[in-house]
């Protein structure tokens, strides 16, 4: 199939659209409007439902009563939205409904800016709303990803019936790159018994809840979503490892910074005498690769890690657990919608040499 | 002379958890009325709300949702939007739709949402143990208005029927109550209308019905029905705020 | 012939169904507390009910049937 080039925000509309996702509900908010901007488009000409929700909350809630019938359905925003979605993203993790949230991502705190950004990593993988939950989160670093992790994260969504988000900034969401939408196979079909669409009285009727008066019910619940969470991460945790074979410096970054750090490697590499440095590019935030960083952290040749993000310092905590304390691990980051530059983190990579980390 | 009564079809065995006396039992029983009469329990999904009526979902003998407070008819309009065969339905109280849920349940009347809200104004809090609502009335004593609601602090009763009539998206809005038989037969039959109306695609009805709150108003059953006509009957008339079939018809 | 049929066990004993009786023969029982506790509803006169169904009607815990 032909390469398109296209917007980020557009390639995960046209990925939606293809994996079978029947509605969109969605509120305007920069730097991710061409998302909802391609729905309002194409939907109705496909006999599909796209609509503009009078607010991120009642779109999220939108999200949840389509998503309780079973049907595939995808909201958008960027990080003061996201924020305002919480109360519903919660909602939807406690009553076991699957759909695809995304979140390209602009700096905060408040009312923050429109630059790209990513400070949201902590709401969107440790929970983000209220209670025992996590979102199953994809990080793009390609456009061709943007469109290829969001028709699997609604395979998962689907499959343990969970919310996924796709975890852009408005780099990648803004940015062009040509992108192929190559033919997709969905997963098999998930059980989808337990949605609610009518009782005719041949199966017991679908109550969709988060609610447990007995704190017993509840923990036991919860269990079920965690013992859920055990499979996912055995089975969907995605990471890249770039260079690492013998790597003296491990950069952890993903997303928009780890296409700066894959640039600072190839400099480093035409460099006689320049440091050997790997890069580990998680691509599922949750479930994070720990091991991956593990196993490279035992490995003999590496001295440090660094993690880089835009951010003043959110990854760089999972980073730290997973090392746990067998290799330095250091940060840098710049934030406020301000992009790392490759000389930037070359420096800090070279200092971290000097310093004698080596 | 009555014909058979029997518990409706629509509800399902479990005893309701409501207090002695509290209108919410006669309200459930009309709705699953109005289900049973136009035979629709197969393709009805219902959402619930927060508060008082947060267990609807272990009374209606239906498929349904638990919504969170207040977001019901966003909740309903998800569902309608891609289910368009459903007769979906929201059950919500003052607290939940005409406190922190104004904006779902504005928007959703102005979009003619093709749904089915049933709203209960006991001019309080229930569930939270009797916390003034946005339809308390004036000096009426609440746990957060114990010296009386204060307009000048605590701004006015909230008219949620009249306010959404003039939404040119709203099909039907009838306020109705169920303080006496005669009332109740009338609430029977304007809920039925609101959910025939969906049948034929007329768009966005609700009903609002006065009802009583005996615990939280510190009184005995009996006594709340004389309250509700002697004072909320006054501040909130009954009748039809809108109809857009016979508004059409009279042009 | 359609009777009236009170069920004391789903009743709270409210009493909105002695209020709603146009013939006033429904009475709570207060020797006769039911398992929830509360004085369930009775009919005190048979003879004079009429079968209108008010009480059933206003019943907020559907403990009333009318009943061939």
């Amino acid at each position: 199939m032909a390469k398109i080039l296209m917007k980020g925000n557009e390639a995960i509309a046209e990925a939606a659209i293809q994996a079978g996702c029947q509605a969109f509900f969605g509120y305007p908010i920069t730097p991710q409007n061409e998302i909802p901007a391609y729905f309002a488009k194409k939907m109705p000409k496909i006999g599909r439902t796209f609509l503009q929700a009078e607010s991120e909350v009642a779109a999220i809630n939108m999200i949840y009563g389509a998503a309780a019938t079973g049907t595939r359905v995808m909201t958008s925003s960027s990080s003061p939205g996201v924020s305002l979605k919480q109360e519903g993203i919660s909602y939807i993790a406690g009553s076991r409904l699957p759909c695809v949230i995304v979140n390209i991502m602009r700096g905060g705190p408040g009312l923050g800016g429109i630059q790209p950004s990513q400070s949201d990593y902590f709401q969107a993988t440790k929970g983000g709303g209220h209670g025992d939950y996590h979102l199953v989160v994809f990080a793009p670093a390609t456009l061709q990803e943007m469109a290829d992790l969001t028709k699997l994260a609604f395979d998962v969504a689907e499959e343990y019936r969970v919310p996924a988000m796709i975890l852009g900034d408005g780099i990648l969401g803004q940015m062009m790159e040509p992108v192929e939408f190559s033919d997709y196979t969905p997963r098999p079909k998930a059980d989808m018994s337990w949605a609610a669409t009518g009782n005719d009285g041949s199966k017991p009727r679908s109550v969709i809840n988060s609610l447990y008066m007995e704190p017993s019910e509840l923990e036991s619940m919860t269990r079920d979503l965690f013992a859920t969470y055990g499979i996912i991460a055995e089975r969907e945790t995605l990471v890249e490892e770039y260079h690492c074979e013998g790597a003296e410096i491990i950069v952890a970054a993903y997303g928009t910074v780890a296409r700066v750090v894959k640039s600072v490697i190839a400099q480093l590499d035409k460099e006689e005498g320049a440091p050997k440095v790997g890069l580990i590019r998680p691509i599922t935030l949750w479930p994070f690769p720990a091991e991956t960083f593990a196993k490279a952290a035992a490995q003999d040749s590496v001295q440090s890690f660094l993690t880089v993000e835009m951010s003043m310092g959110q990854m760089v905590e999972d980073v730290q657990l997973a090392v746990n304390g067998a290799k330095p691990v250091r940060f840098f980051g710049r934030t406020g919608g301000m992009v790392p530059t490759a000389k930037e983190i070359k420096d800090e990579i070279l200092s971290i040499c000097k310093g004698g980390a080596r | 002379m009555a014909k058979t009564f029997d518990r409706p079809k629509a509800l399902t065995d479990k005893p309701f958890h409501y207090c002695p006396g509290c209108t919410h039992g006669i309200v459930h029983r009309l709705v699953a009325e109005a289900i049973d009469a136009l035979g629709i329990q197969e393709k009805t999904i219902g959402v619930a709300p927060v508060g008082c009526a947060v267990f609807a979902y272990d009374y209606f003998d239906v498929d349904m949702l638990e919504a969170a407070h207040g977001r019901a008819p966003a909740v309903a309009t998800g569902i309608k939007r891609v289910k368009p065969e459903n007769i979906v339905f929201t059950y919500q109280g003052d607290g939940d739709l005409a406190s922190i849920g104004t904006a779902e349940i504005v928007h959703a009347a102005n979009r003619g949402e093709n749904i089915t809200v049933i709203f209960i104004n006991n001019a309080i809090y229930g569930m939270t143990g009797g916390q003034m609502a946005p339809t308390t009335l004036i000096g009426q004593v609440t746990t957060t208005s114990p010296y009386g609601r204060d307009p000048k602090v605590a701004g006015y009763p909230l008219h949620v029927s009249e306010m959404l009539a003039t939404t040119m998206g709203a099909a039907y809005i009838e306020r109705v109550s169920v303080h006496d038989v005669p009332n109740i037969k009338k609430a029977g039959k304007a809920i039925e209308k609101a959910f025939r109306n969906q049948i034929e695609g007329k768009g966005f009805s609700m009903i609002e019905v006065l009802s009583t709150c005996p615990t939280n108003w510190g009184m005995a059953p009996v006594d709340a029905l004389g309250w509700l006509k002697d004072n909320m009957i006054p501040q909130y008339p009954l009748g039809v705020y809108r109809d857009k079939e016979e508004e059409a018809k009279a042009q | 012939m359609a009777q009236v049929v009170f069920n004391p066990h789903a009743c709270k004993g409210c009493g909105l169904c002695v209020s709603a009786c146009p013939k006033k023969i429904i009475d709570l029982d207060s020797k006769a507390l039911n398992e929830k506790g509360y004085a369930p509803a009775y009919i005190k006169d048979r003879e004079k009910c009429i079968v209108c169904g008010f009480c059933a009607t206003i019943c907020p815990d559907v403990a009333i049937k009318i009943q061939e």
